[in-house]
């Protein structure tokens, strides 16, 4: 059954139509990758997700319930969705734990004790368990990457949006946070990811689609997109970037 | 030697009337600070309403001079309510500097990177909290240095106080000077006591900057 659902999205940034008509589903446990050349409306969907950014026209129904963005509570939703950024967006005056134990704490009411229980759970799973205490500007991008995959964790989300989330490393360090990634996506998390890293699509995806000028062009399991593309605007993109 | 006889001599006089300074800028500021904040969080709302109320408090008070607002305040609030020399001082100046303050805010605010607030609204925090909790922690480290700095200013504008009868160091300094007749004398001992808070505050600003440099 689909946990997510995006049904003719529109989206506009003053006069560009970011989003045109978009449909999408995503069910329970799958892994979606998008891809697209820059500007191709990948991450403008994705933050339509958990509206980040307010779609125009359409709708996103989560769960079998069409999100209205002005009657619902969105706090509710942005408890059950995940997000990682391109830029980690760490709190930098809180140290690694503070950082993840903030949202269950806060938010979600958590006693303390849990909370930091699970949190030292989950940088273990994230191979972080000796910076606990540490501040996000002591660590590597890589490390902090990782240590926002905790905290979006934490939440225990149903669903994790993944926005370029190694588009700002350095390329020595862009494995560690895919193989978490990886881990994850083993593990059953519905993941939405928009990458520029063809070898993790065709690795991991259960289904890639392919986004131009705000449109999904093409989308299909990785195998069948990337060998035998249909579109020739995919075929451009894909002997472009592998 | 004059002037050295009128320092030691009113010590005193002046001791206790710096400490009615002190007392005058600490209120004031800390009504400032709280204005500031709100008028803040006011100018960047999401709300035409809130950001026009905010727009024309910030434009009408920094657009007058504080002796006038002092005196409408304490002279022309008379005939409706009194609030004596000390809290109309007070008021007027924590009004007046709230001004600034607010804009210092807003400043400090907008310079917390936009993936923060994202960051924190993603894991279902709700706009408030996000502020207290996420963006005001790190705004208020960035905006030190210009409150310091409004801060001495506040401190040098408590002396309009005098106006309105109150004997913080600048009252006390002028009726010294008349009854003394030796003006240059008081007023350069008035200055002195000026010099030495503004310094003395700056020195903890100073160690605050250091200490909140180290803790990021």
């Amino acid at each position: 059954m689909s946990l997510v659902k995006v049904r003719n999205l529109n989206k506009w940034f003053g006069r560009l139509h970011a989003l045109k008509d978009v449909n999408l589903e995503v069910r329970e446990g799958e892994v979606a990758v998008l891809i697209g050349a820059s500007g191709s409306g990948k991450s403008t969907l994705l933050r339509c997700l958990n509206f980040l950014e307010q779609p125009e026209q359409g709708q996103v129904i989560f769960d079998g319930k069409v999100i209205d963005p002005r009657r619902d509570d969105l706090n509710l939703l942005r408890r059950e969705v995940g997000m990682v950024f391109q830029h980690f967006n760490l709190f930098p005056h809180m140290s690694v734990l503070e950082n993840i134990i903030e949202a269950p704490v806060m938010v979600k009411k958590v006693p303390r004790g849990k909370a930091i229980e699970e949190a030292l759970a989950l940088l273990h799973k994230v191979g972080l368990a000796d910076k606990v205490d540490a501040y996000p500007c002591q660590l590597s991008g890589g490390q902090q990457q990782r240590v926002a995959i905790a905290r979006a964790l934490a939440m225990h989300p149903r669903l994790m949006l993944f926005d370029e989330p190694t588009s700002a490393l350095d390329p020595e360090l862009v494995g560690e946070v895919l193989a978490v990634m990886k881990q994850l996506a083993r593990e059953g998390m519905t993941m939405i990811v928009v990458t520029h890293e063809m070898g993790f699509a065709r690795e991991v995806a259960d289904r890639v689609i392919f986004m131009d000028e705000g449109r999904i062009v093409e989308e299909g399991e990785p195998a069948r997109v990337f060998s035998r593309p249909q579109k020739s605007r995919t075929r451009d993109f894909l002997s472009r970037v592998l | 030697m004059d002037f050295l006889y009128y320092l030691v001599t009113s010590i005193p006089f002046f001791i206790r009337a710096a400490a009615v300074t002190v007392e005058l800028t600490a209120t004031a500021l800390a009504m400032g600070m709280v204005i500031g904040l709100v008028f803040a969080l006011m100018k960047i709302s999401g709300r035409r309403f809130w950001r026009c109320i905010a727009d024309t408090y910030i434009t009408v008070i920094r657009g007058t001079p504080l002796i006038v607002q002092l005196f409408a305040i304490y002279f022309g609030l008379a005939t409706i309510v009194d609030f004596g020399s000390f809290w109309s001082a007070a008021i007027a100046l924590a009004v007046h500097n709230g001004a600034y303050i607010a804009e210092i805010f807003r400043g400090g605010i907008q310079s917390i990177d936009r993936g923060q607030m994202e960051a924190a609204r993603s894991l279902g925090m709700s706009y408030g909290l996000a502020m207290r909790r996420v963006i005001l922690p790190q705004a208020f480290k960035r905006v030190v240095p210009p409150l310091g700095n409004q801060f001495i200013i506040g401190l040098k504008d408590s002396s309009l106080a005098a106006f309105v009868t109150m004997k913080e160091l600048f009252g006390v300094s002028m009726q010294l000077a008349s009854t003394h007749f030796a003006e240059l004398q008081f007023y350069t001992i008035a200055g002195l006591y000026y010099l030495v808070l503004v310094v003395l505050f700056t020195f903890l600003v100073n160690r605050l900057e250091r200490r909140l440099k180290i803790e990021s």
